[in-house]
């Protein structure tokens, strides 16, 4: 059997994605910035995906859609926007989380060093912030307010729309890398308070390397890339045509299936965490509720996550972990860590990310695969010995 | 292309002397759980000689194929060469690892290493 359970990291093109890029790279292939016919029918394709996009996130404006070359740069451009609105009020400090996505925490970092000042709240161990922690952390010179909308770990939904209200209240802007939760549950900016939101194609069988940042009409935004005047001056650059009808499309069909798709692939989800919960001596990471629809994670104790996964691979089920020996790093993953998840228990992690066409077949094949190979693992492990012999105590 | 090579995947699915010897000569681990990798090591020595070898490990691809490469180069050595093992060797037995998987088989050789240590410190107290 062939699971591809990865659907976090990137996901597959869908047949309506693939068809609706195909006619802007074989027909209407024209610069949409050219004044004849060709260029023009590219521009307006454009155009009409922007409202279309715009409407399918709960904005009614066109203009508030800029396209990115994906999540990252929507994220660089968002943080970069809000501190440069910021520095021009004076106002100097960021609020961020602690599990968010490299391209928001290298963003904070670089912020910091052009002198900005970054507060980083707690995740707590349900995988949740806490409003009234932000709330507190809120002083007079806060600019800005970035927290995930979807954590693309562990999978848990934070309650974007009472910490865009304290913003609105507090007059912080707000950001919000809903990256993860575009196309998989129902996002609304007006309703969720949000100032700016970045996502990206191929999370959502889309493209890869196509994104889109939301902007509020009265954000003003920065550009990143000089040069043209595409993206009303605040994105140089021929517009990835092809990509961006792709997207669109892609985003479409899956807000479309929304509710129908979230229902199986909750019901999916949750029989995963049920069976994979009989494996002793391990935890879900994550709020067994305010989580992703496809999306399971776990520690295992006694175990290393990467030597899991090759072995899951070996039985044709493609997944991630946030061991330290699978990002080349040395230090385990930073979500796991935020939640509170010691060192060793944090190399033992398992993250496997639903599609919508997953079926209870597979399911339960990773179930059976899964105890297997932990099982397999802790036969030679050294600290499972230690942990079993009572040398040293189980923390899960 | 694949992470690892065919040589790295063989030991890794298929680890040579893996196990505990009950009444091992000479027992060393290394590693911790912080950094992600941990390796035990069993020695059974006669005369010298490394008789028997064992090992134990929680960790990666890199770090299970490398016990398992470093137990078969030392098994039935004299414990002088045991000593002379190096992790470039492990590694190159491998056919290589890549870069950042360097760090893990360096353990291996310092596994044994502190297996042999441990033989010696027994012998002294005798
Ligand atoms: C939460 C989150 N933010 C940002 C990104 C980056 O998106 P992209 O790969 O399109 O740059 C990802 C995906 O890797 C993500 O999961
Ligand atoms: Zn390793």
């Amino acid at each position: 059997m062939k699971i591809y359970a990865d659907n976090a990291a990137t996901t597959k093109m869908s047949r309506t994605a693939i068809d609706a890029m195909i006619p802007y790279m074989e027909s209407v292939y024209g610069n949409p910035s050219s004044l004849y016919e060709i260029g023009q029918d590219a521009r307006e394709a454009l155009e009409d995906a922007r409202r279309r996009t715009a409407a399918l996130i709960g904005s009614s404006d066109p203009s508030t859609i800029i396209f990115t070359s994906g999540g990252s740069e929507a994220d660089n451009q968002a943080l970069l926007s809000g501190a440069e609105l910021g520095r021009l009020k004076g106002k100097m400090h960021i609020i961020s989380t602690k599990f968010e996505h490299h391209a928001v925490l290298h963003s904070l970092k670089r912020l910091e060093k052009a002198g900005f000042e970054v507060t980083l709240l707690d995740v707590h161990e349900d995988g949740l912030i806490r409003p009234s922690e932000l709330e507190a952390a809120i002083r007079p010179d806060t600019c800005l307010v970035s927290v995930m909308y979807a954590n693309n770990e562990i999978g848990t939904i934070q309650p974007i729309r009472e910490i865009g209200k304290i913003c609105r209240d507090k007059g912080v802007i707000f950001h919000t890398d809903a990256v993860q939760a575009v196309g998989h549950i129902p996002v609304d900016v007006e309703k969720d308070n949000i100032d700016m939101l970045s996502a990206s194609a191929h999370k959502f069988h889309g493209p890869k390397g196509t994104g889109f940042l939301y902007a509020r009409k009265g954000v003003r935004l920065t550009s990143l890339i000089e040069g043209g005047a595409q993206e009303r001056m605040k994105r140089a650059g021929t517009e990835n045509v092809p990509g961006i009808m792709s997207m669109t499309a892609a985003l479409e069909e899956s807000c479309s299936r929304m509710s129908e798709d979230s229902k199986t692939l909750t019901a999916l989800r949750d029989r995963l965490i049920e069976g994979l919960s009989r494996i002793p001596h391990s935890v879900l990471n994550g709020d067994p509720v305010k989580r992703l629809p496809g999306n399971v994670n776990f520690c295992f104790e006694g175990i290393e996550g990467e030597s899991l996964l090759l072995l899951l691979d070996d039985k044709g089920i493609s997944a991630s972990s946030g061991s330290a020996c699978t990002s080349g790093s040395l230090d385990p993953s930073h979500v796991l860590l935020a939640i509170g998840r010691i060192h060793d228990v944090a190399h033992g992690s398992l993250r496997l990310s639903l599609s919508e066409d997953a079926t209870p077949e597979e399911v339960e094949y990773i179930i059976q695969a899964v105890s297997e190979v932990v099982a397999y693992l802790r036969g030679f492990s050294p600290v499972w010995r230690d942990l079993t012999s009572g040398k040293k105590e189980f923390i899960l | 292309m694949a992470l690892y090579s065919e040589k790295v995947m063989d030991h890794f699915r298929n680890p040579r002397n893996v196990g505990v010897i009950e009444n091992a000569d000479g027992i060393g681990e290394v590693g911790n759980a912080k950094c992600g990798d941990i390796m035990k090591m069993y020695l059974k020595i006669d005369n010298d000689i490394i008789t028997d070898v064992k090992f134990e490990t929680f960790g990666c691809g890199s770090a299970i194929a490398s016990s398992s490469m470093a137990t078969e180069m030392i098994k039935g050595k004299p414990l002088s060469e045991a000593m002379q093992l190096t992790n470039q060797a492990v590694a190159e037995a491998l056919d290589g690892l890549p870069a950042h998987k360097i760090h893990c088989s360096v353990l291996a050789e310092e596994a044994i290493k502190s297996a042999i240590d441990d033989y010696n410190a027994r012998k002294k107290a005798e």
